[in-house]
Parts: C-alpha cells; sequence; structure tokens
C-alpha cells in the first residue's frame, strides 16, 4: 500500500476545494440556509412526527447538501483533470486503483463532513436539534457522503465535459435528493409515492440520518443503515473496477 | 540487474479503426541516450503511453527494468519518469507545491525537497518555484514538465518531444541538460520533431513507421546506411548541355548552384567536376556534405506521397 501517495492526493484534493472554499463550504451553507428561511416560514408552527417542523428541515438539509457536495467534489475533480490533460500525473504514479479511490472519496467526504457540520452551528442559532445517536448520524454520514463520492468519481470517470456532468446532477441528484424526504415525511405523502420512496436510496439516508438526531423517522434506523452500507459497497466496488481497468482513463 | 532499461515485446495495439502498433519488439539498453523517431501517427507516443501506463497494449508486453508494466506497474512506474508532450498542468498550485505533489504520488516524502529545489535551480526556474504553473510561459511550463518527471529520481526518463515550440537558447539548455542525466546514469528516450537533435544526442535511434519498428541501429551505423555525398557546385560561363553521367546525379539547380547526389564508391567528384568543366563551365566553388538522419529518415519513411516529412 502506498500509503504516502494516498495521502498525499487525499491532501491535495482537501487542498483543491479548500482553495475556493467560499464556492464549495459556504455558497452550499447560504443555500441550505435559505431554504431554511423560507420553509421554516411557510411550516411555522406545525410539527412533522412530532418534531417541530422547522427542526425537522435541518437534518434532511444538511444531508441534501452532503449528498449533493460529496457528488460535485470528486465529479468535477475528475473532469477537470481529464479536459485540462492533467489526470496523466496521477496516472503515471505507482497508485493503484484502491488508494486513488480512497483518496478522492476521502477528500469528498471531508467537504460533506465541512458542510454539514458550518450548516449545523448556524441553525443552532435559530433552532435546537438534539442529537440523539451520534454513533448512527455518523455511519449515515459516512455512507451516505461516500456513496455521493463515489457516484461523482464513476460520473467524472464517464463525463466527457462538464455539460454531461450537470446533466447528472441536475435530473438525477437534485431531485432524488429532493424527492427524498427533506422537506417532509414520507408519511404525508399519497400512498403511491409513499411506496415508490421505499425504492429510493436517498430517502433511506436522509431518513437514517434524521433518526440520529431525533431518533424518530420514516424507517427503521437499521434498515436505512443497512440499504445506505450496501449502496455505498456496491457502488464502490463498480468505481474501484472501472479503475482498474482504466475505464475511459487509460485509452 | 537487468542491462535492459525498457523491453518491448510483440506490442500490438488496436483501436477501433486503426491498427496504431503491429507487433513492436525492441530493447533500450541501460544507460544509453536512445532516439525514438518516426512519421505523425507512426505510433511513437501510443508506445509511450503503453510504457508509462496511461494506455493499455492490445496484446504483448512492455518491462522497464525488467518489472511488467501491468503486472508489477508499482516498480515500473518508480523507474520511470515520464515528459508529456502536451503542455498539461494543475491551475491549482504552484510550481514547487505541484512538484512536491508529484514526488507524494510516488511515495517519495521531505526527502526529495531538496532535489525538487536543485531541480529547479538547474532548469532555471528557482524564482518561479511560488508562482502558478499558469502564469508561466511556453517554454518554462515544459521546463516545469520535466522536473516533475524527475521528482522521484527515475532511472529511465522518456521525454516525448521536449523542445516542441521552445526557442534556441532553451533547447540548448535541455540537451545540456539532458545529457548530464544522461552521464549520471540515467537512460534517456528521447522523440523529437527535430532530427538534428537526435542526431547530436543520441546513441541509438530506432524509426517507427505505419506502427511497426522499421529501424534500429547504432547511430553512426545508420548515418553509414546512407551511401551518398551530397555535392554542391558554384558555376560561371556559358556551357552546354551536361553530360549524361552527370545530368543523372543531378537534384536541383537553382540558378548558378548545381546540386548532386553521389553514391560512394560508384560517382567520384573528379568524373563530375570533369564533366562540367568539359561541357564549358568555370567552377567558382565546390561544397560536399555528408548525409544527415534527415536524409536517412526522409529515405526510410517517404514510401508513399502523404506521409509527412516529421518525426
Amino acid at each position: 500500500m502506498n500509503w504516502r501517495g494516498c495521502y498525499t492526493l487525499f491532501i491535495k484534493e482537501v487542498r483543491r476545494f479548500y482553495s475556493v472554499i467560499l464556492q464549495t463550504v459556504g455558497a452550499p451553507v447560504v443555500t441550505a440556509l435559505l431554504y431554511m428561511a423560507v420553509f421554516g416560514q411557510v411550516l411555522a408552527g406545525q410539527t412533522i412526527e412530532g418534531v417541530r417542523a422547522v427542526e425537522f428541515l435541518v437534518p434532511g438539509l444538511m444531508m441534501m447538501s452532503i449528498i449533493q457536495n460529496s457528488f460535485a467534489n470528486t465529479s468535477s475533480s475528475i473532469t477537470q483533470s481529464k479536459i485540462m490533460g492533467n489526470l496523466v500525473f496521477l496516472l503515471m504514479t505507482p497508485l493503484s486503483a484502491f488508494e486513488i479511490y480512497l483518496a478522492y472519496i476521502a477528500a469528498s467526504l471531508v467537504r460533506a463532513v465541512l458542510v454539514a457540520i458550518v450548516l449545523y452551528i448556524v441553525t443552532q442559532f435559530f433552532v435546537h436539534v438534539p442529537v440523539h445517536d451520534p454513533l448512527l448520524m455518523l455511519a449515515m454520514l459516512i455512507f451516505s457522503g461516500g456513496t455521493l463520492a463515489v457516484m461523482g468519481l464513476i460520473a467524472g470517470i464517464l463525463a466527457n465535459k462538464f455539460d454531461h456532468l450537470a446533466a447528472f446532477q441536475n435530473f438525477f441528484i437534485l431531485p432524488m435528493s429532493f424527492l427524498s424526504g427533506v422537506f417532509y415525511s414520507i408519511h404525508n405523502l399519497p400512498s403511491f409515492w409513499q411506496h415508490a420512496s421505499y425504492f429510493n436510496p436517498f430517502f433511506y439516508m436522509i431518513d437514517g440520518f434524521r433518526h440520529g438526531f431525533f431518533g424518530v423517522g420514516d424507517a427503521n434506523p437499521l434498515v436505512s443503515l443497512i440499504v445506505a452500507a450496501a449502496f455505498f459497497t456496491v457502488v464502490s466496488v463498480i468505481a474501484i473496477t472501472m479503475l482498474a481497468r482504466g475505464y475511459k482513463i487509460r485509452g | 540487474m537487468t542491462d535492459t532499461a525498457i523491453s518491448f515485446r510483440d506490442v500490438q495495439k488496436r483501436y477501433a479503426t486503426t491498427h496504431a502498433l503491429k507487433g513492436v519488439s525492441f530493447d533500450i539498453r541501460r544507460g544509453e541516450y536512445f532516439g525514438l523517431l518516426g512519421p505523425n501517427g507512426a505510433g511513437k507516443s501510443t508506445l509511450i503511453s503503453i510504457t508509462a501506463g496511461l494506455a493499455q497494449a492490445t496484446s504483448g508486453s512492455v518491462a522497464v527494468l525488467g518489472h511488467d508494466v501491468v503486472s508489477d506497474y508499482r516498480a515500473a512506474r518508480r523507474a520511470l519518469g515520464v515528459v508529456p508532450q502536451e503542455l498539461v498542468y494543475d491551475p491549482f498550485f504552484s510550481v514547487r507545491e505541484m512538484l512536491r505533489l508529484q514526488a507524494g504520488y510516488q511515495g517519495c516524502g521531505k526527502e526529495v525537497w531538496p532535489w525538487i529545489d536543485e531541480l529547479l535551480e538547474r532548469l532555471e526556474l528557482e524564482d518561479k518555484g511560488a508562482d502558478s504553473i499558469r502564469q508561466l510561459s511556453g517554454g518554462m511550463k515544459r521546463r516545469v514538465l520535466i522536473a516533475q518527471a524527475l521528482v522521484h529520481k527515475p532511472e529511465v526518463v522518456i521525454l516525448d518531444e521536449p523542445t516542441a515550440g521552445v526557442d534556441v537558447e532553451l533547447r540548448r539548455t535541455l540537451w545540456k541538460f539532458t545529457r548530464e542525466l544522461n552521464e549520471a546514469g540515467h537512460t534517456i528516450v528521447l522523440t523529437t520533431h527535430y532530427l538534428e537533435e537526435a542526431e547530436e544526442l543520441c546513441d541509438r535511434i530506432a524509426i517507427l513507421n505505419h506502427g511497426e519498428l522499421q529501424v534500429l541501429e547504432d547511430k553512426e551505423a545508420l548515418l553509414d546506411r546512407h551511401p551518398y555525398r551530397f555535392l554542391s557546385i558554384e558555376l560561371t560561363g556559358d556551357g552546354g548541355e551536361l553530360p549524361a553521367e552527370v545530368q543523372r546525379l543531378v537534384e536541383d539547380r537553382r540558378g548558378d548552384t548545381l546540386d548532386l547526389k553521389l553514391k560512394q564508391g560508384e560517382d567520384f567528384i573528379g568524373d563530375v567536376i570533369e564533366g562540367v568543366r568539359g561541357a564549358g563551365y568555370r567552377i567558382t566553388d565546390v561544397h560536399t556534405r555528408e548525409p544527415s538522419l534527415e536524409n536517412i529518415f526522409v529515405e526510410l519513411t517517404m514510401d508513399s506521397e502523404d506521409s509527412k516529412v516529421s518525426a
């Protein structure tokens, strides 16, 4: 294992997003706060699953930010390196597929965690969101953020231009994360959509994560954890295989 | 320890519509300065990409210092430094940061930082370490790429057209630098568009053409293979028709200058001069020239009208 190489790539990836931190951390926090301000106002006085609606929103918005930023970090980095041509510097080194995977995913998780922490701290000035089960919350964060980071890696490998990434982000990631219970409990949905939600892995990510805060949710938290972990494992196997075979990156 | 720096064994590469490499086999010896030439599209860059791990051979194998580039890729890549043809860089980092990151990927730590500073100095980039690479001129970016390929002190260095688009002075600096590397024990593999560069620097030369190895020889032997010498004669006076035995040797006639190509052992300068004078001309000057690598290259690769004369 080339630990030093892997660590160097991790540091490089962290520094890449850190050098534009207003865009990579600041902007998602502001976006989430705007959602909270608007929906918090609309839902004022209501409760969802016994929790004040405005508080219920916080973990959902955190997870939505985790999902979107994990995906954005890996996908934009890989695509940019491919388009700029500097991916060769990485491909010519003795880094294995697993080491490349690990460094990219870990850096992406750092960004996602940073966004989540900043968002949590800022929202605590307005609402109080307890942490009921920190381990569950952390595990959901890692598996969910990890899954999206890996999906970003795969999308980055597949994309030939930024337009492809934007399409994937806008037509898949964004709707899937929006329609997974960020702003509502699926119990409020019509029966068909309630059942459909159980086939959406993003629903488990948000619900399990929220369970970590409030101790209540739509699904069994263990099921959420298993779904998130299974999804993470499947996409990881796909990504590592693609990297090992050099799919679309080694001619 | 193997005496072979890079060994290519029946390397084939097929793309959807082209057969870029059609079974190339040869060895590059340790410690030599090796020239890899060929027209555009001959397969040079594909061969380098396969060696560097940027492309995968359809069949065959490549080994660097005995390490297979696929099954033992870590050892192969640690032994190899490649300067890519394109001026690529990461816009997020300064020159020094980029070099340190590159060393880190290779598994090297702070112990190579003094070497990185030395590289910057030797490539005349010592005052550019803190600059972003995108601020640098093309020639400087080229030198950063060279430094980047050398951060881990690889024994084998491949330079893919390192002097393309750089000015004469920088070209001389790079020649000197690569010669010093070679003298320090590094194997150097050079592809270049400038044949005089290969002629000046390389010990042995391989010429690829249409994905096949056309020639692999010591530079001197390659130059000797061309059995011609070139003769230019400056004429004055109103002479008549040149005799047929002189006329058949004429390559070009530019005003008063006659360019001739003489086959060694068959055509003699004395006979030509006699023939020209016999036709009524006065000879004011005579130049002879040995064949250059370019002449040999053109002869070997110009097998179709559309072949481009470039390395």
